[in-house]
Parts: C-alpha cells; sequence; structure tokens
C-alpha cells in the first residue's frame, strides 16, 4: 500500500477495533468490516482530520472500501 | 450531589429565567460555560452576577449560518464541548384559525430547527470525545397541547420526536439525549397575570405553587452528570404533577 494506504489503514484499524490483515484495499467498510453507518461518518471526519482534505457527502457516501478512501484522498489531498 | 468538573457546556438563552437558572445550576457544579442568547447586553450583564468560568457567544438562533457558527465558537472558546442545552424558546401565540405564517415558521425555526442544527453540529465534537449530553428543554404543553400555541406545542413536540431519534443514533458513542418539560415556572410573564388567572391556573397544579427556575435546572443537571448515563431518549416533566405522563 501507498503512504496514504498506510496511514487510511491505520485509522480504518483503530476505529472499527479489526484485526489488521482484513483491512485489505477492496475490503468493504460495511461488508467485510463490520461498520456500521455510524462508524462511516465517524471514519470520514477522521480522514479529514488526518490528510486535511473536505469530504462533501455525497462524496462519502461513495466511499464504500478501503480503496474508495485512499482514491479519494489522493486525489484531493493538497 | 453531582459534579460536573472539568466539563463544558453551551447553554442558549442563557439570560432568560430559566435559562440563566439552568447556567448558574451548570456553573455551580463546577462545569464551565459558553453562555449564549440573542440580546448582548443583558446576556453580558448576566454573565457578570454568574460565578465560576464563562464565555458569552451572542447569537440569533433566526440566522442559520449563525446557529451553525455556535457550537464550533463554542468548542473553541472552551476547547470542547459535553454538553449542550437547547434552551431558547420563543412564543409567538394566537388561535390556530387566525395564526399567521411567520408566527408559525418563526417558533419552529428558533424553537425546533436551531436545536436540529445545534445537535448536529455538537454530535462532531461529542462523537470523537466518546462522550456527550445533549438535553433540549421543552415544555408541558408539547405533550398536552395548549389553546393558542399550536406553533409552540409543535415546536416542543417536535424536540421530544427529534431527541429520540438522536438518542437512538448516539447512543452507543455515549450520548446521551433528553428532554427537560417544565410546567408553569414563576417569571416575570408569571408575574404580571390577574389574580383570578393565578388562582385558576394553580387549581390545576396539585403541588399547589408555580416551579422555580432551579427545579428545572435541577433536572438538567441531572441529566448532564455522568451518572445519567444510561437515561437517553427521555422527557423529564418537572410541572408539581398538573400532567402525568
Amino acid at each position: 500500500m501507498s503512504e496514504t494506504g498506510d496511514r487510511v489503514k491505520k485509522i480504518v484499524i483503530e476505529h472499527l477495533g479489526v484485526e489488521a490483515e482484513k483491512v485489505t484495499e477492496d475490503a468493504s467498510f460495511i461488508d467485510d468490516l463490520g461498520a456500521d453507518s455510524l462508524d462511516i461518518v465517524e471514519l470520514v471526519m477522521a480522514f479529514e482530520e488526518e490528510f486535511g482534505v473536505e469530504i462533501p457527502d455525497d462524496a462519502a457516501e461513495k466511499i464504500s472500501t478501503v480503496n474508495d478512501a485512499i482514491e479519494y484522498i489522493d486525489s484531493h489531498k493538497g | 450531589m453531582f459534579d460536573l468538573t472539568g466539563m463544558t457546556a453551551l447553554v442558549t438563552g442563557a439570560s432568560g429565567g430559566i435559562g440563566s437558572a439552568i447556567a448558574r445550576g451548570l456553573a455551580g457544579h463546577g462545569a464551565r460555560l459558553a453562555l449564549s442568547g440573542s440580546n448582548e447586553a443583558k446576556l453580558a450583564e448576566f454573565a457578570a452576577t454568574l460565578e465560576g468560568d464563562h464565555v458569552t457567544l451572542a447569537c440569533n438562533l433566526s440566522d442559520g449560518a449563525a446557529v451553525d457558527a455556535l457550537v464550533p465558537r463554542a468548542v473553541e472558546a472552551l476547547g470542547g464541548l459535553d454538553i449542550l442545552v437547547n434552551n431558547a424558546g420563543i412564543t409567538r401565540d394566537n388561535l390556530a384559525m387566525r395564526m399567521k405564517d411567520d408566527e408559525w415558521s418563526d417558533v419552529l425555526r428558533v424553537n425546533l430547527e436551531a436545536a436540529f442544527r445545534l445537535c448536529r453540529a455538537a454530535a462532531k465534537p461529542m462523537m470523537k470525545a466518546r462522550f456527550g449530553r445533549m438535553i433540549s428543554i421543552t415544555s408541558v404543553v408539547g405533550a398536552t397541547g395548549n389553546p393558542g400555541q399550536a406553533n409552540y406545542a409543535a415546536s416542543k413536540a417536535g424536540l421530544v420526536g427529534m431527541s429520540k431519534a438522536l438518542a437512538a443514533e448516539l447512543a452507543s458513542r455515549n450520548i446521551t439525549v433528553n428532554c427537560v418539560a417544565p410546567g408553569f415556572i414563576a417569571s416575570a410573564m408569571t408575574e404580571v397575570l390577574p389574580e383570578g388567572q393565578k388562582t385558576a391556573l394553580l387549581s390545576r397544579i396539585p403541588a399547589g405553587k408555580l416551579g422555580e427556575g432551579d427545579d428545572v435546572a435541577a433536572a438538567v443537571v441531572y441529566l448532564a452528570s455522568r451518572e445519567s448515563g444510561y437515561v437517553t431518549g427521555q422527557t423529564l416533566h418537572v410541572n408539581g404533577g398538573m400532567a402525568m405522563l
């Protein structure tokens, strides 16, 4: 994983309390990692803080896998 | 009884009768406060009489953008936000058949929409902190209805439904969302009632007296405390028994 990927993965592991090996790039937050909709809101908040990006609601709705998050952050961070 | 030391609170309508009692109650139990109100002079006057650590943040609750900025301002001033008390409320009483559109919408905007905006904003720091207390001051008339107050009763009943939905959404994050519903509380408004009306009013209250701001404040302090953590989505009625719900 890229540097962004490592940081995203760390946040996901911390917030969802899941094992590191489960957090693959194509893991779905809800289907594979047991997140609920409130967890997603929190993850998005944590990504915004970590990377200094703003993730608007319509973009946040499309982030469903670890890779979705990494791609969005990589293409929007300053 | 309850220790709020180290906790931070935002109280809207803080210079009013009930609001100032709530602010004194929270401050008296050790919380640091952000006092909000629409009348800057009145707010400063009240703040000068209040002991403990506090700031004043003037805000017009009918201005959506100003309301959205209030929680971030409080978080910045206090370094966090543990307790939100939606106390501010207005009345524009009229019989429903005569009620103007703006009498309806002004009351809903200040009493209900502003409270929602503040809860929405407060959820963010509270979720991060894994702790929060949202308390909205409703009214007995939100549960019982009252002629001439279709707008006010709707706004107060609306707060109850909103609080239950938020309580369900946020319970897993250790954030509780509750309401306190005062009955008739002694205030400048009730003092000027003619004697006949006062007697009629009291005859409806088993306790035989009007409530005090401090009675409401005590309920708020409890719901703000760490000890009330398993109580959420509830309305605590403080009305001397005039409506047992």
